[in-house]
């Protein structure tokens, strides 16, 4: 027996409940069933995916993404290197309370800020205990902004942390001993070797946050929809499946193009999600 | 000092929903706009609340069955990997990324498709196989690397000394990569606890998990019960940290 | 550690899978959510020695995705006017036999026979209301009795609309003078660009949870059914409700048995416990919602909310279903949701 056949089980595993659903969700995009149960090949849905109103909501959903992620990375890779550095004691302690909020149910997360946010909410109440005049927060790009970054950024600092976290302190004793600035060792040592980190976490941040729905359900109340919220209404509320699948198909399909570039430009094979561990 | 404090800002953020919810898990007005009091009548209410109760128990019942298998599964799926040529490794790690890299939705709306095709009734199994399938590669990106910092010599080693090949695995290559495969498996235990989309898809009737069940909840009004709940389980998965926490470091000081 | 986890798995799977493992006949119920007294299934179960899984649903459509693919998946739903409509004519409901439910004779006569089923071969009506608004008397001065007021500039960003497609495009279409059924795409094109030239109006697109929201005064004017606005106005004084003057749309939510399911005689059994009018008033009493068992009606006085004039009624009409008219429909909801 070669010791291979021990991913046996996992290959045909995969092939069933990965594979075959993909081809199902491509094969759902191209064909039309007609009223008298025809069924034949047709190229209207995948079209439709490109009407000017769904390539807008695909580079809103995108911008959104990317926003989100750039504001995960300059608030999360500071605290992932001062986290990794020698300014707390527990270190150990706040990586736990790091991942302890994900512990709890991500609906329940985002739902309580709406009790922050609300009109009459514990901010605007605060605002106007203040003084300060009143402003409606929720239901706009700032709240689902603020909801995506709260529920992501651990998965932005995670990453870069295990990364920096690993460099030999040897490194950077050297370095000193030679002489170099604070300055300098961070762009000639830490940065370089966070690298992988950081691509980790974009892909990691970026990838639930252009597809989420929750989100922008909870705290855009319907107004700030996403491609997510659009393939979930195909399936939930329309029963057009054929046009959901497509545009899933067409998302999966620029993800996965996006992901192998990045891959190419940066990222080892084995980066990636591993490093979130 | 300045770091301290981004840091505390930062911890903060994270933090303020949370107390938010604790805190009027005490409250006695219902709705969430004002405070009535401090009561424990939600705690009461929430152990009396059977649909909560029953999908806490689906929900931790979906995640243990879920992670287990799947542990097992993308163990010796990682073994065999190791083992296999290049060119078959670089396919097989390919499709492994696929629900990794997969948006939640596209997972989820294909496996309904596959289960609808298959004529499997959607109820708790299907949420079992959905999750095992999105766990599986957790666990193999966790258990691959301790696997690549395995010394390649010890196989040989191990069968050159006559011991068989499941003896090999379980005495010599197993605690090796135990740190990998527990990684893998409470990975996959967070994960599967905190899905909302692929369940949403994939459950049938009368089988909800709490995730499922707060998302109904939270377009009619969430019964202040959750907050109970939730404050409930963050004290215990806080505890479950302390605790793991403070035996990695008596082993330590052991070492 | 090891053994602890796999002991905890096996309880919990033995709590999960046969945890109520008795021998009693199973009846699968979905209803609408928060829409029933729970207690009053309880003691259903406790009368007639059957178990009931309840199962609960947000919207009509999501229903109709569910049990549309997997038809064993529950005995009786509990589905408004349109899609029972859909339903009857996909040929999916099983028929009730009526001599099995004698409290259906509590029924007061304007809800017996809708017009999708004369004879009421396959539904027996749970609840009844109407479709308005819902205003905060403090922040809206002049009284309110048009569709109009939806689209109020002075009210900008204190509007809530239902997050459901029919819900939206019936009252417009009425506002306009058209029937709320209608398929006419000049007159669906009407309808359309006024929710586009809306959406700076509304603050959110909601489900249920309006009610609160109007409780909590986030807002000023919004759409809502009755008996979420009887609720509402209980429990703050400022608000109240009008069905406005070019007419609205009159509902019903009823019980009806699926097709394949092997239960009819336990699904009729439980449809004619919750038709007993002292179960109607607990779940009344417990949603706000009118029933149509007329025996029932005494508990709750005269609320205008709840028991609509005869007028208010003829002036509105049902959602009835027609397929080409529902992909009209979920076309423009599509885009106005897209629009930004």
């Amino acid at each position: 027996m070669k010791k291979s056949m021990a991913a046996f089980h996992y290959i045909v595993w995969m092939v069933i409940f990965t594979v075959v659903p993909m081809l199902l969700i491509l094969g759902y995009s191209l064909i039309e069933v007609t009223d008298n149960g025809v069924i034949h090949l047709t190229l209207d849905y995948i079209r439709k995916c490109f009407e000017p109103i769904y390539l807008q909501i695909i580079a809103f959903s995108f911008y959104t993404a990317i926003l989100c992620t750039a504001l995960c990375l300059v608030i999360g890779y500071p605290i992932a290197i001062i986290l990794a550095g020698d300014s707390f004691k527990h270190k150990n302690t706040l990586i736990f309370l790091l991942l302890a909020p994900m512990w709890m149910n991500f609906l329940l997360r985002t739902y309580s800020w709406l009790t922050l946010l609300e009109r009459n909410g514990l901010i605007n109440r605060l605002l106007t205990l203040l003084g300060l005049p009143n402003h409606s927060i929720l239901y706009t790009t700032g709240s689902v902004m603020l909801g995506m970054v709260y529920n992501f950024l651990p998965f932005m600092i995670l990453p870069i942390y295990s990364v920096v976290s690993k460099i030999d302190s040897n490194l950077i004793e050297a370095a000193n001993d030679l002489g170099a600035s604070k300055w300098n060792i961070f762009r000639k040592i830490t940065l370089p070797m966070s690298i992988q980190g950081v691509f980790s976490g974009i892909v990691m941040v970026f990838m639930p946050a252009v597809t989420t729905f929750v989100i922008t359900r909870l705290l855009g109340g319907g107004q700030k929809e996403m491609i997510g919220n659009v393939i979930e209404q195909q399936f939930i509320v329309s029963g057009d499946w054929s046009f959901g699948s497509a545009l899933s198909a067409l998302l999966m399909v620029v993800i996965l193009v996006c992901i192998s570039f990045s891959n190419r430009k940066g990222t080892a094979e084995k980066g990636e999600r591993g490093a979130l561990i | 000092m300045l770091k301290k404090a981004y840091v505390y800002i930062v911890f903060i953020f994270l933090y303020a929903p949370i107390v938010i919810l604790a805190l009027y898990s005490f409250n006695d007005a219902r709705s969430r706009g004002s405070w009535g009091g401090f009561t424990l009548k939600w705690y009461v209410a929430l152990l009396n609340d059977k649909s909560i109760i029953q999908a806490l128990i689906t929900t931790i019942a979906v995640a243990l069955i879920a992670s287990i298998i799947a542990t097992v599964i993308g163990t010796f799926a990682a073994l065999g990997i190791y083992f296999m040529s290049q060119k078959a490794r670089n396919w097989v790690m390919n499709i492994t990324y696929i629900p990794v890299l997969n948006p939640d939705i596209v997972t989820g709306v294909s496996l309904m498709l596959l289960f609808i095709f298959m004529r499997i009734p959607a109820g708790f199994m299907t949420l079992v196989l959905a999750h095992i399938t999105f766990n599986v590669p957790y666990v193999i990106l966790s258990v691959m690397p301790k696997l690549n910092q395995l010394n390649p010599h010890l196989f040989e080693a191990s069968e050159d000394l006559g011991a068989s090949m499941i003896y090999t695995f379980f005495r010599v290559i197993l605690p090796e990569i135990r740190a990998g495969i527990v990684t893998g498996f409470l990975l996959a235990v967070t994960l599967s606890i905190d899905d909302f989309v692929v369940s949403f898809f994939t459950k049938g009737a009368g089988v909800n998990t709490l995730s499922v069940l707060i998302y109904a909840m939270a377009r009619k009004n969430v019964s202040p019960a959750i907050n109970a709940l939730s404050t409930v389980m963050f004290v215990i998965v806080l505890l479950m940290l302390i605790i793991v926490n403070k035996r990695t470091k008596n082993e330590e000081i052991l070492n | 550690m090891k053994k602890s986890v796999i002991l905890l798995t096996v309880a919990a799977l033995c709590l999960s899978l046969f945890g109520c493992g008795d021998q009693r006949e199973v009846l699968k119920v979905y209803n609408v959510g928060m829409y029933i007294d729970k207690s009053t299934i309880d003691d259903f179960e406790k009368e007639y020695d059957i178990r009931v899984v309840y199962d609960e649903f947000n919207t009509n459509e999501e229903m109709y995705v569910k049990i549309a693919h997997n038809e064993n998946a529950y005995d009786i739903v509990v589905p408004s006017d349109y899609t029972i409509d859909r339903l009857i004519q996909e040929d999916r409901l099983a028929k009730i036999n009526k001599e099995n439910i004698p409290n259906f004779e509590f029924i007061a006569p304007e809800y017996v026979s809708p017009e999708y089923d004369p004879g009421n071969d396959y539904v027996v009506p749970y609840m009844v209301g109407t479709l308005g608004i819902l205003y905060n008397t403090t922040l809206v001065e002049e009284p309110v009795d048009s569709w109009y007021a939806l689209w109020d500039e002075r009210y900008k960003g204190q509007i809530f609309m239902w997050d459901s497609m029919r819900d939206v495009i019936g009252p417009t279409l009425k506002m306009h003078g058209f029937s709320m059924n209608s398929e006419d795409d000049s007159q669906l094109a009407v309808v359309k660009e006024r929710l586009i030239a809306q959406k700076p109006l509304v603050q959110a697109y909601v489900g249920d949870e309006i009610r609160d929201k109007m409780i909590a005064e986030e807002g000023a004017l919004a759409l809502i059914y009755s008996g979420d606005a009887k609720t509402a106005i209980d429990e703050n004084e400022n608000l109240a409700y009008v069905i406005p003057k070019e007419g609205s749309n009159k509902w019903l939510d009823g019980f009806v048995v699926l097709k394949n399911t092997q239960h009819l005689a336990a699904a009729e059994k439980f449809i004619n416990f919750m038709c007993r009018p002292d179960i109607a008033i607990r779940n009344m009493t417990e949603t706000g919602y009118t029933s149509p068992i007329k025996e029932a009606w005494a508990e709750f006085g005269d609320n205008p909310v709840m028991f609509p004039t005869a007028e208010e009624l003829d002036n509105c009409e049902p959602f009835l279903y027609s397929e080409s008219a529902t992909q009209k429909y979920s076309d423009i909801w599509t885009e106005i949701r897209a629009t930004r």
